[in-house]
């Protein structure tokens, strides 16, 4: 009796705080939703002051001579002028340009895509002596900055007549570039060995489980690779200026500076040229960002 | 060495072999691209010379110049350190501010992380080019708005005083690349860490200060040294936009070097240059190295 008496207060008080917890919840979800959409106005005002650059270039690209000088400016032109894309095409030698670098970019993913696999296999995978010491020395390389070495690969390159051509400028990607060998090992680490036994059981040698087995299910850590070689490339700045002098042989890079100076009246046939260079990275970025954040993740790189 | 060979059966040297073949592409550009050059860049930075008579051994001569009688050197180190102070405190408030927002678990937030990141890929030259054109004094969009807000802009990139704060908001536009970086530090937390928090009654502020920043302490760190590495590496921005100018107000480190080397083929004061720069940069990276073993945080496994 006493008992049930107990437990009938019990479920009146917990009915009672039940009821206040309620009322508490709805009023948290209230605050959350306020939180987050406060939190979304402030992401959207945030995104916003830093696409403002970008669209601003975007709509003097479109703009007559007159327009971009006078005031007050407007935001956007009154009639968009597409043919300022086809002039910043004539006037300036984009195309040839873009295509300098994509044949960079192509002949460096071809040095990448030959050494660094079997670098990183052999690093993985394989056993030998004093491996471990030799890791070690392949990572603390990373930590010398390029800069450094420009003088003597200068002098060495204009002793073997190589300046002004693109030699300097993709050699070295056939030796492998210790970034993508150390995530290309940490990825090969992640495949089961059992893959590699049984395929020795079958009779392939070294290479064929290389190339047969392992490079396939490299796919991931191949296309981070591709990705961040051809932002590289395609961004370098200071090598092609230091080795190149032919104006036609320029990449994209040190074209578009070339013609900073010469032709700065005309910014929006000079923004038209610079939004198209910068267009093929902005297409790669949206298709292979989850790819690029991933191996920023791994690696503590930036872009 | 060759005892571990010879105690080795055929198959085990067998795969050692394979081993030794597969690294030997890096072990020829290890010795061409890296012990060479580092190798010459310290033996010429002892050396005068042009590039066309042989190099003439001068001893610490350069080093002497550089630190007692080099105001340029001075300048660029000068510079350099200005626009560290001036970008790298914003840098870090607003990295982790947007890393913060980015790291709440809302829908959507993928678009943002991808908006923002959006500068970090663009090539050093177009965001230059871009910048200049934004900040034109007269008819730039920047000053325009602060016009209509009713302040009368500066002369950005064309004013000795303005010149390298430009140049340090121009950086700032990339933050992006430092917010991902603290959103991977952020998403390694342990959240059970803020559940435990969270049943003991902290609040949001007290967790932040009391685990969010400790924890990102080693990453907060392994920043600030990477961005002021990266401020020794600017050359882009500097040779576009400004030739160092005005008045070497945005004479940074690496265009004192490049116009040291190949401008007037100066190149064993150049080397010298550059000897100081890997000692700057390789001491930074020690120091973060040995550091980190002391602040960072590894979770028990």
């Amino acid at each position: 009796m006493r008992l049930s008496k107990d437990l009938g207060e019990i479920s009146a008080a917990q009915y009672e705080a039940r009821r206040k917890s309620q009322r508490a919840n709805t009023w948290i979800t209230v605050r959350r939703l306020m939180g987050y959409s406060s939190a979304y106005i402030l992401m959207t005002a945030i995104a916003l002051v830093f696409m403002i650059p970008l669209l601003w270039m975007f709509s003097t690209s479109l703009k007559t001579r007159a327009d971009i000088f006078a005031w007050p400016p407007s935001w956007l032109p009154d009639v968009p002028m597409w043919e300022n894309y086809v002039a910043a095409f004539t006037s300036y030698p984009l195309a040839r340009f873009m295509l300098n670098s994509t044949i960079l970019v192509v002949l460096n993913t071809i040095g990448e895509l030959v050494s660094v696999p079997l670098i990183a296999y052999g690093f993985a995978r394989l056993r030998f002596p004093f491996k471990k010491v030799l890791f070690l020395l392949m990572l603390s390389t990373m930590m010398i900055p390029g800069q450094i070495k420009l003088i003597p690969l200068y002098s060495m390159y204009s002793r073997l007549g190589l300046i002004d051509t693109y030699v300097p400028l993709f050699l070295p990607s056939f030796f492998g570039n210790p970034f993508f060998i150390f995530l290309m090992v940490q990825y090969i680490r992640t495949i089961p060995r059992d893959l590699d036994e049984a395929a020795r059981i079958d009779g392939a040698g070294t290479w064929t489980i290389l190339y047969r087995i392992i490079l396939p299910l490299c796919k991931p850590a191949l296309t981070v690779m591709i990705v961040f070689t051809f932002l590289w490339v395609w961004n370098d700045f200071l090598q092609p200026l230091i080795y190149l002098n032919d104006f036609n042989s320029y990449p994209i890079s040190v074209g578009l500076a070339f013609f900073q100076g010469r032709y700065s009246v005309e910014w929006n046939m000079f923004m038209a040229a610079t939004l198209v260079s910068i267009l093929p990275v902005l297409v790669l970025y949206f298709f292979a960002q989850k790819h690029l954040i991933g191996g920023i993740s791994a690696l503590g790189l930036k872009g | 060495m060759l005892a571990t060979w010879r105690n080795m059966n055929p198959l085990a040297r067998r795969e050692a072999a394979e081993g030794y073949i597969s690294l030997l592409p890096w072990a020829i550009g290890f010795l061409v691209f890296t012990v060479m050059p580092v190798g010459a860049s310290i033996v010429l930075g002892f050396t005068r010379w042009n590039i066309v008579e042989p190099p003439v051994w001068i001893g610490l001569d350069n080093y002497v110049r550089m630190f007692t009688a080099d105001p340029m050197f001075w300048q660029a180190l000068k510079v350099t350190g200005l626009f560290v102070l001036i970008s790298l405190p914003l840098k870090l408030v607003l990295g982790l501010g947007l890393a913060l927002l980015l790291n709440l678990k809302l829908p959507g937030m993928n678009f943002f992380r991808t908006v923002f990141y959006i500068p970090a890929v663009i090539s050093g030259v177009a965001v230059s080019l871009m910048w200049m054109w934004l900040l034109q004094p007269d008819t730039g969009v920047v000053n325009t708005i602060l016009y209509y807000m009713g302040i009368e802009g500066p002369g950005w990139f064309w004013d000795r005083n303005w010149a390298l704060p430009s140049v340090a908001l121009m950086s700032i536009w990339k933050v992006g690349g430092s917010a991902i970086i603290y959103l991977a530090g952020l998403q390694n937390i342990p959240a059970h860490l803020y559940e435990a928090a969270e049943i003991d009654g902290a609040s949001r502020w007290r967790r932040f200060w009391r685990i969010t920043l400790p924890l990102l302490t080693p990453t907060l760190f392994f920043q600030l040294v990477i961005e002021l590495i990266d401020s020794f590496k600017i050359f882009t921005e500097a040779f576009v936009i400004t030739q160092g100018g005005p008045l070497r107000s945005t004479y940074f480190y690496l265009l004192y070097f490049y116009e040291t080397a190949f401008q007037n083929f100066n190149m064993g004061y150049a080397s010298a240059l550059a000897i100081v720069l890997m000692v700057i940069i390789l001491s930074a990276t020690v120091f973060v190295n040995y550091t980190s073993k002391r602040w960072v945080y590894y979770e028990a496994e």
